[in-house]
């Protein structure tokens, strides 16, 4: 297996809160790696430094061997690496469609030929009904799949995907688990944020658990569901008592 | 399941990727364009003539606002700077040595480009009210530097020389107003195209993502700051290309007029009113509130000196109360959609 990501001792601090400390992980080319931890662990903002979108404080990444630590964030999304994010941020007064040719025009300049990877795209994440309303005017759920649309038409190497689940319909979830899964067997890497430990349990290779900025387990699922620390940082309460 | 996939993805396909305008929208847009050109010859009189050529250029120089404001999303106050470059452009060659206006224009849009370049670098990675104080306040002194600029003829101005001796190569015509009426025409005409074409390219797809939403430009490679000052540059150089026009229209300088913040003003006005960020906004903007000020001035003399003002005050309240998108959203938008619908 070859190493995409490779992120060594993150640290963010605001003020006197410490986001992430000293975070380490990596994730190997076509792997599913799964972030979970309560509210407030330092996921989103872990995505956040590694995508440069908030300056590390300390520590380093590696995107296939070369440093990207502090690379400005679109030449880091033209090295390959796309992401969602937890607040979604669809292009409101464009269309479905034209949400998803701004993502396919960093690997072309032909109108034409992103249009055309665009609605694959869309036909991919199952949208391609609403591919002429305006972004404004989806569901949450839709804005999800626009926007994991939106990053794929890139043709990313590596995908980071916040909540793709959150707050949406229960009847939808199966659906967006079989996408992510899809995606895995086209060769697409994924580091995915998620609630829903269910989920998590079942598409991820390895699973890193943050508990108030720190790393407090990372490996196999089975591992990290029986690590006494991740049983202690979602169960505490209850363990403490027995 | 999955062969109607399939099927919906092929007829996608085939679809227009720009929907063809309803057949009226069209109808309206030829009726227009003759409307354009006969107009010399259905109003033969001079004023008419000359607030016509008014409105073709505010059309321009408020689409060249548009492209910042609605196309990338960023609020000028300094506008005026390029109007000015453009007039000064022209003519300090000119009058100087004799250099036709054509070259001058050219020069005018080198050094809008360039001004755009040292204005915008520095202040658009400035958010929003920002970049906005700080064009108003670079526009101004801009303004203080040509009034006190001796060789550019200071706070007097300068005159462009008369020389009857070839019009289109001096850009003067004594006497009529309908060639200053065509080239009023065909610059609006170029100036609209350009837009059209930015609209639909790549670059035009970039900045509408970055006005909407500059994060998720970012992590989809677009490059934010440099989209901004790339808009910035086109915007200026239209709008020098307008001042060139204007200083051999009136054939006067003054730079208390050419980099007033009241043009500045005036073009987010017209654009806001037409609809900030269509591409027709600005031209119905300045279709409407040039001939409003140019009428009241007349019909109202001294008197009335700010009654248009007024008037504009009271129709910005109004669309923003009603329609904070423009006139042109009323319909632009239906079309869009209609035409995407047709499946």
């Amino acid at each position: 297996m070859t190493l995409l990501l490779d992120v060594k001792g993150l640290t963010k601090r605001f003020g006197g809160l410490t986001a992430n400390a000293d975070i380490t992980f990596d994730v190997n080319a076509g792997e599913i790696v799964g972030i979970i931890g309560p509210n407030g662990a330092g996921k989103s903002t872990l995505f956040d430094l590694i995508t440069n979108f908030q300056p590390v404080d300390a520590g380093r990444v590696f995107l296939d061997g070369h440093e990207i630590t502090g690379k400005r964030p679109d030449h880091i999304a033209a090295l390959g690496v796309a992401r969602t994010f937890q607040k979604l941020k669809p292009f409101p007064d464009l269309t479905v469609t034209e949400n998803v040719i701004v993502g396919a025009l960093a690997r072309t300049a032909d109108m034409k030929v992103a249009r055309d990877q665009a609605l694959e795209a869309l036909a991919f994440v199952d949208l391609l009904e609403k591919r002429n309303h305006f972004a404004r005017e989806l569901s949450t759920g839709q804005r999800k799949r626009l926007e994991l649309a939106r990053g794929l038409a890139m043709k990313p190497r590596l995908i980071l995907m916040d909540e793709v689940t959150g707050g949406v319909d229960q009847r939808t979830i199966p659906g967006l688990v079989d996408l992510v899964l899809e995606l895995k067997r086209r060769g697409v890497t994924i580091v995915t944020i998620e609630h829903n430990m269910q989920v998590m349990m079942r598409i991820s290779d390895r699973i890193l658990a943050l508990y108030a900025g720190r790393r407090i387990a990372f490996g196999r699922p089975e591992e990290v569901r029986q690590d006494p620390a991740v049983v202690d940082a979602y169960l505490g309460a209850t363990a403490d008592a027995a | 399941m999955a062969s109607d996939h399939a099927r919906m993805l092929e007829l996608a396909r085939f679809e227009r990727l720009w929907p063809r305008p309803p057949l009226w929208v069209m109808g309206l847009g030829a009726a227009m364009a003759a409307f354009l050109l006969a107009y010399p010859f259905i109003f033969p009189s001079q004023f008419p003539q000359h607030v016509m050529i008014l409105v073709l250029l505010y059309a321009v120089m408020a689409q060249s606002w548009n492209v910042v404001a609605g196309l990338s999303g960023q609020i000028s106050l300094g506008h005026a700077i390029f109007f000015g470059i453009g007039a000064y452009a022209a003519t300090v060659p000119f009058a100087k040595y004799g250099i036709t206006p054509w070259i001058g224009l050219l020069i005018g849009m080198v050094l809008s480009a360039l001004a755009a370049v040292a204005i915008g670098v520095p202040t658009l990675r400035l958010r929003g009210h920002y970049f906005a104080i700080a064009t108003l306040l670079i526009g101004t002194s801009v303004q203080i530097v040509f009034q006190r600029w001796d060789w550019v003829g200071a706070a007097s101005g300068l005159y462009v020389p008369i020389n009857r001796t070839s019009p289109w190569l001096y850009l003067q015509f004594h006497g009529s107003k309908v060639p200053y009426y065509y080239m009023a025409l065909a610059i609006a005409a170029a100036g609209y195209l350009l837009v059209w074409k930015l609209r639909r390219s790549r670059l035009g797809f970039r900045l509408q993502a970055l006005r909407d939403e500059p994060d998720a430009a970012a992590s989809l490679g677009i490059g934010v700051a440099r989209h901004k000052v790339l808009a910035f540059v086109i915007s200026g150089m239209m709008m020098s290309v307008a001042g060139s026009f204007y200083g051999q229209y009136v054939l006067v300088l003054d730079p208390e007029r050419l980099f007033s913040t009241d043009i500045s003003i005036m073009v987010l006005l017209m654009t806001v009113l037409g609809g900030s960020g269509t591409l027709w906004g600005p031209a119905v903007g300045a279709a409407i509130l040039i001939p409003m000020s140019e009428y009241s001035r007349i019909w109202f003399g001294g008197t009335g000196r700010t009654i248009d003002l007024i008037v504009y005050g009271i129709l910005i309240t109004l669309v923003c109360m009603w329609r904070p998108h423009g006139i042109m959203s009323l319909f632009e938008e239906r079309t869009r959609r209609r035409g995407g619908k047709r499946t």
